[in-house]
Order: C-alpha cells, then sequence, then structure tokens
C-alpha cells in the first residue's frame, strides 16, 4: 500500500470514529494540531496516559460503589477528574456516559450509577481498541507532510 | 515530562539565538522570554495545557497542584516579608502568567488567586482561571477577585493564543466582566456556540466560543471599560469533602 493510501486509511477511519460518536472531532483536531516534528507522537502519548491514570480512577469508583452506604460525593468528585480527562482526549461517548453518571449521583441514585458506570466502562474499553488499532494505522502510515507553522 | 515541584530559576541574558523548540537548561529562564506558571491536579490536562503552551513559545513551568504553585511563587508562608529581599525576589523567578484549574485539593484555583491578588509582589501577575465546568457564580467570583479571564475547559488553542493579551498590562483602573461583556457581545454577533465540544447534559453556552474547525483567535477588544462589576456574589459554602462540585448555592 503506498503511502496515500495508507494515509487516506488514517483518514476514513478518523471520520469514522467522528461519525459514530466515539470522539469529539474538534478536540482531537486540536490535539493533532499539537503534533509537529519534536512531538509526532503527541495524541498517542497523551492517550496513553488517560488509559494508565483513568484506570485508578475507574478502579476507585468501582470500589466506592461496593460501599454501603455510598458516598455519593466522593463518587461525584471521582467522576468529575475522570470526566475532566476524558473530555480532555476528546473522548465523546465516554464523557456523556460520566455525565449522566454524575445527574444519578447528584440524585442519591445508587442504581443509576452502578447501571452507568457499566455503559461508562464499556464505551472506555471501546473506543480504547477503537484508537489502538487507529494508532497503529497512524504508526504505519507514517507522519504526514506538514508545510507549515514556523516554530 | 511536565517538571512538578520546585524550580528554582536565575535570569540571565542570552546574546544567542534561542530556539523555542530547544528546552533551555531546566534551572533558567531566559530574560524576554515569557514564562507562564501552569497549574493542575490532572496528569491529562497537564500534558495538553503544556504542550498548548510550549506551542505558542512560551516558556512553561507545570505543577500538579495549588500547595506546589505557592511554593514555586514563594508565597507559602514567606509573604509576610515586604522587604525587596523577599523569597521571591531572591529566587529571581519571572512569571508572566498563571493559569491554573479551578478544581484543585486542598488549595483550589480560587485560593491561589486570593493569595496571589493579596500580595504585594505577585498581585500585578495576572491569572487566568480553567474549569471544566461552566457555573456563571464561579466565573464571575474568579473575575471579581481579579482574574483575567475564566476558560471552560477543554481548553483550546484559541484560548490560549488570548493570553498574550493578559501579559504586560498595566493595572486595569476599572474591573470588567469579561463574562458579561463576552455575552453581550454574543448576543449582537452571529458567533454560534454551537460549535461547542461539549456534550454534557448541562447545555450552558460555552464560554469561549471559538470558530468552527478553526483555530483562530477571536479577539475580544475592551474598547471602553463598562461599569465596575456589582456586589460580589453570596459568599458561597463549599463542602469539604467534595469541594468541587458545585453546590446548590453555586448554580
Amino acid at each position: 500500500m503506498d503511502r496515500n493510501q495508507s494515509h487516506r486509511q488514517v483518514a476514513t477511519m478518523k471520520q469514522s470514529l467522528f461519525d459514530q460518536g466515539y470522539l469529539d472531532h474538534e478536540q482531537f483536531n486540536q490535539l493533532e494540531e499539537l503534533q509537529d516534528d519534536a512531538n509526532p507522537n503527541f495524541v498517542e502519548e497523551v492517550v496513553t496516559l488517560y488509559y494508565r491514570d483513568s484506570a485508578r480512577l475507574v478502579h476507585s469508583i468501582e470500589q466506592a460503589l461496593e460501599k454501603s452506604p455510598i458516598d455519593f460525593n466522593k463518587l461525584d468528585s471521582y467522576m468529575h477528574q475522570f470526566r475532566g480527562s476524558s473530555s480532555s482526549i476528546g473522548a465523546k461517548k465516554v464523557k456523556a456516559e460520566c455525565s449522566l453518571f454524575r445527574e444519578y449521583c447528584r440524585a442519591g441514585n445508587g442504581e443509576g450509577c452502578m447501571r452507568t458506570f457499566q455503559q461508562v466502562k464499556k464505551e472506555y474499553t471501546a473506543l480504547r481498541k477503537k484508537l489502538e488499532t487507529f494508532f497503529q494505522l497512524a504508526r504505519q502510515a507514517g507522519p504526514v507532510d506538514r508545510a507549515r507553522r514556523p516554530k | 515530562m511536565a517538571r512538578n515541584g520546585v524550580v528554582a530559576s536565575q535570569r540571565w541574558r542570552s546574546d544567542g539565538d534561542v530556539s523555542s523548540q530547544q528546552q533551555p537548561p531546566a534551572d533558567s529562564v531566559v530574560a524576554d522570554e515569557v514564562h507562564v506558571l501552569a497549574v493542575d491536579d490532572s496528569l491529562i490536562d497537564r500534558k495538553v495545557i503544556e504542550r498548548l503552551l510550549r506551542n505558542s513559545s512560551y516558556k512553561v513551568t507545570v505543577v500538579d497542584s495549588g500547595v506546589r504553585a505557592l511554593q514555586f511563587l514563594g508565597l507559602d508562608g514567606e509573604e509576610k516579608k515586604t522587604s525587596s529581599i523577599g523569597a521571591f525576589d531572591s529566587l529571581k523567578i519571572k512569571v508572566d502568567l498563571i493559569i491554573t484549574d479551578y478544581c484543585m485539593p486542598e488549595v483550589t484555583g480560587y485560593d491561589l488567586l486570593k493569595k496571589i491578588k493579596g500580595s504585594s509582589t505577585l498581585r500585578e501577575i495576572p491569572v487566568v482561571i480553567m474549569s471544566s465546568e461552566n457555573v456563571v457564580t464561579r466565573i464571575d467570583r474568579c473575575l471579581e477577585e481579579g482574574a483575567e479571564d475564566f476558560i471552560v475547559k477543554p481548553v483550546k488553542p484559541s484560548d490560549v493564543a488570548r493570553l498574550r493579551g493578559y501579559m504586560a498590562t498595566s493595572e486595569p483602573s476599572v474591573r470588567v466582566n469579561k463574562r458579561k461583556q463576552r455575552e453581550s457581545c454574543e448576543s449582537c454577533s452571529s458567533l454560534s456556540t454551537a460549535s461547542s465540544t461539549s456534550s454534557s447534559i448541562s447545555s450552558s453556552p460555552s464560554l469561549s466560543p471559538s470558530p468552527p474547525s478553526s483555530a483562530s483567535p477571536t479577539p475580544m477588544s475592551i474598547s471602553e471599560p463598562s461599569s465596575p462589576s456589582p456586589s460580589p456574589s453570596p459568599p458561597m459554602s463549599q463542602s469539604v469533602s467534595a469541594p468541587c462540585s458545585p453546590s446548590l448555592s453555586e448554580e
């Protein structure tokens, strides 16, 4: 496959991630804009960091949900952080589920929280797989020639 | 990677050509280079803000808490020194702007703002607050306390482009509430807030609208000062266990 085809494949996959609502196009594009010769894999680095960092939050939330009675303030605080990071990488569906979770949290609805958290995890995992594929494709395609932006 | 903790920097004159790509040695800040202190307890957001700022050719110091920011600025108990040989001066740290997250444990962005504005040595440094939550009373509170601006996360390149305008400022004689000014501008322009990236359930408009699919800044020039902001918002109590969940009194 020639370079152009590889790049088109990457672009197509990216567009489909936008179209399916996995990624927020504006936020993700802005992260890509931050890549340059000195930081060619910035987005992948951020995403990797996100999954690593949020793993502990997921764990904390799970533990908090198992307690009785549930400490909704604590839960909300964890989810606030998780939602924030998700937003920063453009994880659109994850962010939406996080917001829903917080609504249940504020309503003191433990059942709702638990149900929604399953959704959060589902979206979180699904996105991870998609992004792994995406970054693999992107690496294979190599850096895009960008004639731009004096540093 | 982000440099957390206390960094003692010294000024030196650079005669050579300092490429903005190249990082100067960790213990120096080049005079004439703009130095931004970024404060955020989120690892992801620190990485992003650092990249955003470096891309704009700023020298960046990133710290992970309000406590560390106070240490860096020499405000952790050293503020009582009013002589010119205060801790801050002796370290010769030049900070041109501070950008801080609002929601942080122990010392919030608001606490940090208050300390900075309450310091005789540091009050001139412009402070910008970031928050993922678009809460009007929170925004007003920060602006009234002296913040230059309030950015709703996620931070965009256009937000960072706007920062340049807050530096090298002389003292404003009248505090302008930028949120109110921006909102009144919005209603008379055709700027669409539908470009907001927020997909959250609360549908309040984004505070920092940017033109769709473009990273160019939307400068808001203050042509004439509006009247001073009205009396401060009622004191709010934030619950101790979750300091940044918007409490009812804040909404």
